[in-house]
């Protein structure tokens, strides 16, 4: 009762510092939040690319049909394989006539259909690296009515070096830019803290123990971390419509995300607190 | 003890030295006179500044008012600092009621600073809060029931004469008014000594005067005093009250005559 009294009188004593706090604060998950944004996205965007991304075993004219079957069977046991589609002479004949419309005269006057039937292997989530892939293609070409097995290597493997170039760098940028957020949030709740430095001493002098004193300032900084974070979210959610209306359609970031981000915001204000007060509560 | 300080010769004339009268204490002192504050052979070193104290001993027993004298820098709020252990000698030991400055742990300060009050020269309120705000503050940190604290508060503001200012914010008051909050907020956990760092230094002749008065009310109600002036008229005028001189950083004179730790 005391923490939220003394915490609360706090904030209302000196509202500007507690709202320059954090606006600090804000500023620094907003740089947190929109590399958030655009990481997201590049994500999202590298899986839409990633779901396309398929095996394609072509079948020699006059397999049995039967035979493919098990085959299909067989391939939709392996760990990596999520669906297998049979697609036949004719199939493949009246897609590519649906997808090539400008071929449409040229499709209907052949005599005999030139497209070979195939099997279209797709893959699960998380098994989409090169080796991945170059197993099933393996398995797949192993049958002896597979006249040929194509899966555009060259991309998988520009995709995948593209993938684990953005996970190293987001990574490496992400954890630079929440350093930079903790030291600007841990600057603004030392300068808080500092204001308040004769409040500590006072407070030492008549026999506060270190956890009374500390407490109010740790709640304080836990509800100067919280309302940054919810400002944060507020301005990375400005940034987003703008992004969204100018520039191309982008997607909001998970609530988990944006619930952590506050939560972070938070404990940023915790911790900067412990680490300020420690040295005041030295000092007398 | 070699007198080596030109307090000797006002205080020989100003106090009676050598009578046979006891150092001021209160009629509500038990027999025992069980010792507050005790400092044996203590030094503090400030490298590289050099010695602030050096080798000091003297008691102060329960309910005793002493003076602590001395020229600026002579060493009085270091020993001030020493005894509300904000700070360790160097070498020797402070004892204050039961705690020691070689056993008492940073962590633990605080149950010596409750058996300790502690007024200065500026006041040192917290400027944003009342009268009453301040001295309550004390006993909210001490863990006081939120129910004792308003009556405490307003018997504590009454005893330092100071009831009708309680709902005054602590800068609209004036200087002597502000010392007798700090003296209400130090005395507000019934410490065993109050120590007082120049509380009269700040204020004009006539505040001075009703806070000596006050500190001299709390002595008689068996609280033990020990006040660091260098203000000779103020020790002039209170010739019963112990004197204790300090001179570069060496206890050099104690008016009941036996320097050095009983």
């Amino acid at each position: 009762m005391y923490v939220l009294r003394e915490a609360f009188a706090a904030i209302r004593r000196a509202p500007v510092l507690t709202a320059l706090s954090a606006a600090m604060v804000a500023l620094a998950l907003l740089v947190v939040g929109l590399f958030g944004l655009v990481t997201f996205n590049l994500q999202q965007a590298l899986a839409r690319v990633e779901e396309r991304v398929e095996v394609v075993a072509y079948v020699r004219d006059g397999a049995r049909r039967d035979e493919v079957a098990v085959a299909e069977e067989a391939l939709l046991e392996l760990d990596e394989v999520r669906s297998v589609r049979f697609l036949s002479k004719e199939d493949a004949l009246a897609a590519a006539r649906e997808e090539f419309p400008e071929f449409r005269d040229i499709f209907g006057d052949l005599a005999v259909n030139p497209l070979p039937a195939s099997l279209e292997i797709e893959l699960q989530t998380g098994f989409r690296s090169p080796e991945a892939i170059a197993r099933v293609a393996g398995m797949a070409s192993l049958y002896d009515f597979v006249e040929e097995v194509v899966y555009g290597q060259d991309w998988v493997n520009r995709l995948y070096v593209l993938r684990r170039v953005g996970a190293v760098a987001t990574t490496i940028l992400g954890l630079a830019f929440a350093l930079v957020a903790a030291l600007i949030i841990g600057t603004a709740i030392r300068i808080a803290v500092f204001a308040r430095r004769d409040e500590i001493q006072i407070m030492r002098l008549v026999g506060a123990t270190n956890g009374f004193i500390r407490r109010p300032f740790l709640f304080e900084g836990f509800l100067t971390g919280i309302a940054g974070g919810i400002l944060a979210i507020g301005l990375t959610y400005a940034a987003f419509l703008v992004g969204y209306r100018l520039i191309f359609p982008l997607e909001w970031l998970p609530w988990s995300w944006v619930a952590g981000g506050a939560l972070a915001g938070g404990l940023f204000g915790v911790l900067a607190s412990t680490l300020a007060i420690r040295r005041h509560l030295r000092e007398v | 003890m070699e007198r080596r300080c030109c307090f000797d010769t006002f205080l020989r004339r100003g106090i009676s030295f050598g009578s046979s009268e006891p150092p001021y204490s209160s009629p509500l002192l038990p027999a025992s006179f069980p010792v507050v504050i005790k400092l044996t052979k203590v030094t503090k070193e400030y490298p590289p500044r050099g010695r602030a104290l050096d080798d000091v001993s003297f008691l102060v027993e329960k309910g005793e008012f002493a003076f602590l004298t001395g020229h600026s820098g002579s060493g009085k709020s270091t020993t001030l600092r020493l005894i509300h252990m904000a700070e360790r000698p160097t070498a020797g030991e402070v004892r204050v009621g039961g705690f020691s400055s070689e056993l008492i742990s940073q962590r633990e300060i605080w149950k010596l600073r409750r058996r300790v009050g502690f007024v200065f020269q500026g006041f040192r309120l917290l400027p944003g809060r009342t009268a009453a705000e301040n001295v309550a503050f004390a006993l909210e940190v001490t863990g006081t029931a939120r129910g004792e604290i308003l009556p405490r508060t307003n018997r504590l503001l009454t005893k330092v004469g100071l009831a009708a200012k309680a709902g005054a914010m602590a800068t609209e008051l004036s200087g002597g008014e502000q010392q007798r909050v700090a003296i209400a907020r130090a005395i507000a956990n019934e410490p065993l000594v109050l120590l007082a760092d120049e509380p009269t230094g700040n204020l004009d002749e006539r505040a001075a005067g009703g806070i000596m008065e006050l500190f001299l009310d709390l002595n008689a109600q068996g609280m033990a005093v020990l006040m660091a002036t260098h203000d000779l008229e103020l020790v002039r005028r209170h010739p019963r009250v112990r004197v204790l001189e300090v001179n570069e950083g060496r206890l050099v004179y104690d008016s009941t005559g036996v320097p050095g730790v009983a």
